[in-house]
């Protein structure tokens, strides 16, 4: 079965668009992301339909999915909540929120998701911001200086359906949107497309070497 | 605060909020740099950059101007300009701070850099995890393109450049150019041999230009600035400011930008508030995890890239995680070896097994169950992965591993011999048993086999 509705084969073609020509297989990630804003995850359909896009066989595009943390081939919660326990967040008391997480969230030992399908509970390796260690990421959304405490109120939040807001910029409402907006806009408003060559779009047939 | 004298370059807008949007860019002076660098010719700016003696953040430091001139012209290829932007070495956090707070002076920089090379074509390659980052850039490349900053004639100049951005999926890997090339071009991010380099076979074989995103984001001053002046900042050999990105136990951790040559002792005591609650400084990263870690005997040391390579260490991202007297040593190794073992592409078998391997006997050592021949067989370990892998990876694993060895062999010992750590006194030695600890015994087992 179809992965993607007619609207989503659109942005599909308009992701590809972004790479010259002869050059397409530089979306898998990007069309991955879509297939996993559909399903939740990526599914054998959205591998096959990713491969089907490209022109590549689905052993190809798993064979990339499989190499990537955040492609998701597993069951995966509604939200992935991330605790980075690398150095910087560790010597700030990152071990404890990890494991209050893990609890909250109801995720048995050895698993990282919880049975009920609400979360899934990653730990993380840097996430960039180690000012402000522990960091959290609830469905890629920065959370700063992160208590145990603050982590099951995070985590409660989300159960009760409430979108928690992030230390900065806007929170995606669970791991779909986030990696909706990880495969990037349509075009936007780069109508004015040039290739490589600074020659109209596609136009060059020296770029499909 | 005694704050000392700063010089800040690409830092200096960072208390305007209105820098981050375009209108508040131009306002504040934005891309007169790269209407500078269009008045020159492209080997006129090359040549600029080189006189700074800018050399690149991202890690390695070498000279920008040159690696631009590296970049053949009249090949018959397209050629390409990628920005990493896959911020990943652990305690770094600059590029991302830059972007939040000022894409377009690194979209500016990186505008001048493709004008430089030739280049109508350049990507942005951003870390996944950055979701709020990349949407902040993506904003700011629509808004450069509704200004004709970007298209199809940059600036009025009749120069045109396309910028495309791309999001990574979570592998610290594709930091590494050549992985990253991999990546951007649709595969597993697994580093490619050297030579040939990037700027004569890069992105789709074609020639390319791969720079950091802190190296592009300095270029636009030096253009409106002029080289000389750039020249004067910091050290003869490594001119200009650098941003520390300081974590762990410090009073205030954050960004600081300051010359290259400054010592810990200023950046830490005047700048970073000291060491968290008045303790002791134990051992500190001058360039993030993959960088040997240096202890309180080198405070003084300029971090500049010359002064860290002389004090066996490196300059790396500039990224100093500090350790105080209260953590311990092997526990931090074993946490970064960890990260390493996680991170192997698992292309080559030093680094795929070895830091495998070198995680689980650390762990057992910060349990309690080390044996007195694990620290030999952790030298031994080390100089079976250092330069035995593909990329530098596995190098960066050894860092940890072998400076920690140097500079606290003593704390090793005393957990083997208390079989305990002595910190969080969990061991058998001590008086927290584990759960685990028959696993861990088997691992013992396990490990014994290498021996």
């Amino acid at each position: 079965m179809a992965v993607l509705s007619d609207g989503g084969r659109e942005t599909a073609e308009a992701i590809i668009g972004r790479y010259p020509a002869g050059r397409e297989r530089s979306a898998v990630l990007p069309l991955l992301y879509l297939m996993q804003s559909v399903e939740g995850r990526l599914t054998r359909d959205g591998l096959r339909e990713v491969g089907v896009l490209l022109g590549i066989t689905t052993a190809e595009v798993e064979a990339v999915a499989s190499f990537y943390t955040m492609l998701r081939l597993r069951p995966t919660g509604t939200h992935v909540v991330s605790v980075c326990t690398n150095l910087s967040c560790a010597l700030r008391g990152a071990n404890e929120v990890f494991e209050a997480a893990h609890d909250a969230a109801g995720v048995e030992q050895g698993e990282d998701t919880s049975p009920d399908g609400e979360f899934t509970v990653h730990e993380e390796e840097c996430l960039g911001a180690c000012d402000a260690a522990p960091v959290v990421q609830v469905d890629f959304a920065n959370h700063d200086r992160v208590t145990p405490e603050r982590v099951v109120e995070l985590v409660e939040a989300l159960r009760a359906g409430e979108v928690p807001t992030p230390s900065r910029g806007r929170a995606p409402k669970d791991f779909r949107e986030a990696s909706r907006i990880l495969a990037g806009g349509s075009g936007g408003s780069r109508n004015e497309r040039v290739s490589a060559n600074g020659s109209p779009p596609r136009a060059g047939a020296e770029e499909a070497t | 605060m005694n704050e000392t004298p700063t010089t800040r370059i690409v830092t200096a807008n960072w208390d305007d909020p209105n820098v981050v949007g375009i209108d508040g860019y131009l306002a504040a002076g934005g891309y007169e740099g790269l209407r500078a660098a269009l008045a020159m010719t492209p080997d006129e700016v090359i040549d600029l950059v080189k006189t700074s003696g800018l050399r690149g953040r991202g890690g390695a430091g070498f000279p920008t101007g040159v690696k631009w001139s590296f970049v053949p012209q009249d090949t018959g290829k397209p050629t390409y300009v990628v920005a990493n932007f896959d911020e990943s070495e652990p305690g770094t956090f600059n590029n991302r701070e830059i972007i939040e707070r000022e894409p377009h002076r690194f979209l500016e920089g990186m505008a001048i850099a493709a004008y430089a090379v030739r280049s109508h074509l350049a990507f942005v390659y951003c870390r996944g995890e950055f979701l709020w980052p990349g949407e902040i850039l993506d904003a700011a490349i629509r808004e450069a393109y509704a200004k004709e900053v970007f298209g199809p004639s940059v600036l009025g100049s009749g120069f045109a450049l396309e910028v495309v951005l791309h999001r990574g999926a979570g592998a610290y890997i594709c930091g590494e150019e050549t992985a990253l090339l991999s990546s951007l071009e649709g595969y597993r991010g697994q580093p490619r041999l050297r030579p040939p380099f990037p700027a004569v076979e890069g992105l789709y074989a074609s020639p390319t230009l791969i720079n950091n995103v802190e190296t592009l984001a300095t270029v636009p001053s030096i253009l409106t600035r002029g080289p000389e002046w750039f020249a004067k900042i910091g050290t003869e050999k490594s001119p200009g400011t650098k941003i520390f990105s300081v974590s762990g136990k410090v009073e205030r951790p954050g960004n600081y930008e300051l010359p290259l040559g400054t010592p810990l002792r200023t950046l830490l005591e005047d700048h970073a508030g000291g060491v968290l609650g008045g303790r002791r400084l134990k051992a500190w990263t001058p360039g993030g995890s993959s960088t040997p870690m240096l202890t309180e005997q080198h405070l003084d040391i300029g971090l500049d890239f010359e002064s860290i390579t002389a004090a066996g260490s490196l300059l790396g991202t500039g990224a100093i995680i500090v350790m105080d007297e209260t953590d311990c040593i092997v526990e931090a190794a074993r946490r970064l070896v960890q990260f390493y073992a996680h991170e192997s592409c698992g292309k080559c078998t030093p680094c795929r097994e070895g830091t495998w391997w070198v995680s689980r006997v650390l762990g057992r050592i910060e349990q309690g169950y080390g044996r007195s021949e694990d620290l030999p067989l952790l030298d031994e370990l080390g100089e079976n992965i250092l330069y035995k892998a593909f990329c530098a990876l596995a190098d960066g694993a050894v860092s940890p591993i072998e400076s920690s060895l140097r500079y606290f062999r003593d704390e090793y010992e005393a957990h083997i011999a208390e079989r305990r750590c002595p910190f969080t006194g969990v061991g058998p030695g001590g008086e927290t048993a584990t759960g685990s600890g028959d696993a861990i015994a088997n691992d013992a087992g396990l490990t014994g086999a290498l021996t």
